[in-house]
């Protein structure tokens, strides 16, 4: 019978705070990707645009493979990693189960870093899988692996973060958020050194495209893959790094001021 | 303290410059159902959004079995459980993969989640469907997932929003009976309703708020008699009444409505009334088929209070 010899709820006690908070973000990662990530739409989304993307570059523009490679897995990676994030909770909110996380025993903190970290694992597993078929192609050869895999745990989680900090306008209508991520992430495209290297962009675009943090990941790849770039790959990483603080911290501030807004 | 399960003082919820909730203070005792009613837009579910920790007061405290609600918020929340008035449970994940979303939030080991689950699903006949995705549950039966939801963690304190609104006379039946049930094993229950008749019958004490104040605390039995100067006498005449008049003259009435072939009379001096009411049938040659004393039910009780406070 319930509560009275059924079964016991057992209950981690105080010294497990933040190992507890932590388990319970990774719980709502798994709810997630469950709900958000793995459905037909995203998939393919997340699948078959880098290689449109490729295939348009190279009969649209004639560019190369040698310089589209690092542009398609960093265009991936961007888009997919923060594809679902700026959705989330709008939609949650929209839906009320928002309210419920809230009530339940984990900060906002750690409910948001659950919302990066699906965004997070979704992007680098499809990254890796593009990467797989562009090496099952052998067009694809790694110069240095260890800024390859930084390249891509960082950039994902970059713009994971990037993807939650999108959805702070305290709003429950998802197509809201849609439009305010488009109207950031095209643009970060064109000024980031996608299409042409960044030294031979317009003067204004170079000063705006220190300041995009795909900037720094396509340089990355680029590096990661041998072919020519302009910043280390060290500093390329720092700046990522950075990036990355500055949009958690940002999240996290405007997410909290906003979440009774939202109810 | 240490028989109060919440604790409320001075709690104040300004939206804009709306006061939602303006510096109420109670208590709800360990092993409680205390009802909170009150009109739609009177504060009541902000108030327990602010008990729940969902969103901050702008200035009071509430402390949960001790522990207050924003400095301790991990702690307080632990103590409670959740059922909102609409029902926000995952839709697109199973009853089963709900249950254990919630209970991972509640910090339980793996094995107790499981085993968890399984006496929920089954004590609120949900087990057979534990893998369809609550998209294609019924009303009745989120809400029968919603409250298993918050009975996850065995709370000490359960929040409960309009939690039979809308639903079918079975689904009201078993909640009602398994909030009953939970209380009697000392769960203190917070029950937010518009149902009167459901805090008359289930509640120990109710608190009765308007425009963000508590307009009285008490329990259901002591606002009837305090009421008691509203007794009704429903009264049927074998015959029309050709003249109403002369019936609205009698003493001691203080309203009279006419419900279907019987009037309902309202008095502050039921003997008075009586008499008068058998004087006017011998002067009418009216036969009296029935007349019945009614002591005011909590309904009427809730509507004085509420008309009072607006116009004092």
């Amino acid at each position: 019978m319930f509560f009275f010899g059924g079964v016991k709820a057992k209950i981690m006690g105080k010294n497990n705070l933040f190992l507890t908070q932590l388990r319970s973000a990774c719980s709502i990662c798994k709810k997630d990707i469950l709900i958000y990530y793995l459905k037909s739409p995203v998939l393919i989304f997340s699948f078959v645009s880098p290689f449109f993307l490729l295939l348009a570059f190279i009969f649209g523009r004639n560019l190369s493979f040698d310089f589209l490679l690092p542009v398609v897995l960093g265009l991936s990676i961007f888009f997919t990693s923060s594809s679902v994030g700026p959705i989330i909770i709008p939609w949650e909110t929209r839906m009320r189960t928002l309210e419920k996380l809230v009530s339940c025993p984990i900060s906002l903190e750690f409910i948001l870093l659950g919302d990066i970290l699906a965004g997070f694992l979704y992007g680098v597993g499809v990254t890796l899988v593009i990467l797989m078929v562009f090496m099952g192609f052998s067009i694809l050869v790694i110069d240095n692996l260890f800024f390859l895999i930084l390249a891509i745990i960082l950039s994902n989680l970059c713009f994971s973060c990037l993807g939650i900090l999108i959805s702070i306008p305290p709003t429950d209508n998802p197509s809201n958020i849609m439009m305010l991520s488009n109207l950031v992430k095209f643009p970060l495209v064109f000024i980031s050194g996608v299409f042409m290297p960044v030294n031979q962009l317009p003067f204004l675009i170079r000063i705006l495209a220190k300041f995009s943090p795909l900037t720094y990941t396509v340089d990355l790849l680029r590096c990661s893959l041998g072919k020519e770039h302009i910043y280390s790959g060290f500093f390329s990483l720092l700046v990522i790094i950075v990036f990355i603080i500055i949009f958690f911290c940002l999240a996290i501030f405007f997410h909290k001021k906003n979440l009774s807004k939202r109810f | 303290m240490g028989d109060i399960a919440i604790q409320v003082s001075n709690l104040t919820k300004l939206y804009g410059k709306t006061l939602a909730v303006d510096r109420i203070n109670f208590e709800v005792k360990k092993g409680e159902i205390f009802g909170f009613l009150g009109p739609n837009g009177a504060g009541k579910t902000t108030t327990q959004r602010i008990l729940t920790g969902i969103i901050k007061a702008n200035s009071g405290t509430v402390s949960i079995m001790g522990l207050n609600i924003e400095t301790e918020s991990f702690y307080a929340k632990r103590q409670i459980g959740v059922v909102p008035e609409i029902a926000n449970v995952y839709i697109d994940l199973s009853a089963w993969n709900n249950l254990m979303l919630i209970g991972s939030l509640y910090g339980l080991s793996k094995k107790n989640r499981i085993a968890k689950a399984e006496e929920l699903l089954k004590l609120f006949n949900l087990y057979e469907r534990k893998d369809e995705k609550t998209k294609t549950f019924s009303k009745g039966m989120k809400q029968r997932l919603l409250l298993a939801m918050a009975l996850m963690s065995e709370p000490k304190v359960l929040f409960l929003d309009e939690p039979t609104s809308g639903l079918d006379v079975q689904s009201c039946r078993l909640i009602r009976e398994k909030i009953l049930e939970f209380n009697r094993h000392d769960m203190s229950i917070f029950l937010t309703t518009h149902n009167i008749t459901e805090a008359d019958q289930m509640c120990n004490r109710v608190a009765i708020v308007n425009h963000g104040k508590i307009a009285v605390i008490d329990t259901p039995e002591k606002l009837k008699k305090e009421f008691q100067f509203m007794q009704v006498i429903e009264v049927l005449f074998n015959k029309e009444i050709q003249n109403k008049r002369e019936l609205e003259k009698m003493r001691g009435i203080s309203k009279i409505q006419k419900v279907n072939d019987k009037f309902k009379i309202y008095t502050d001096d039921t003997d008075c009334l009586i008499r008068e009411i058998i004087n006017f049938s011998h002067r009418e040659k009216l036969k009296i088929i029935s007349l019945n004393t009614l002591a005011p039910n909590l309904e009427e009780v809730f509507l004085k209070i509420v008309e009072e406070h607006k116009s004092g």
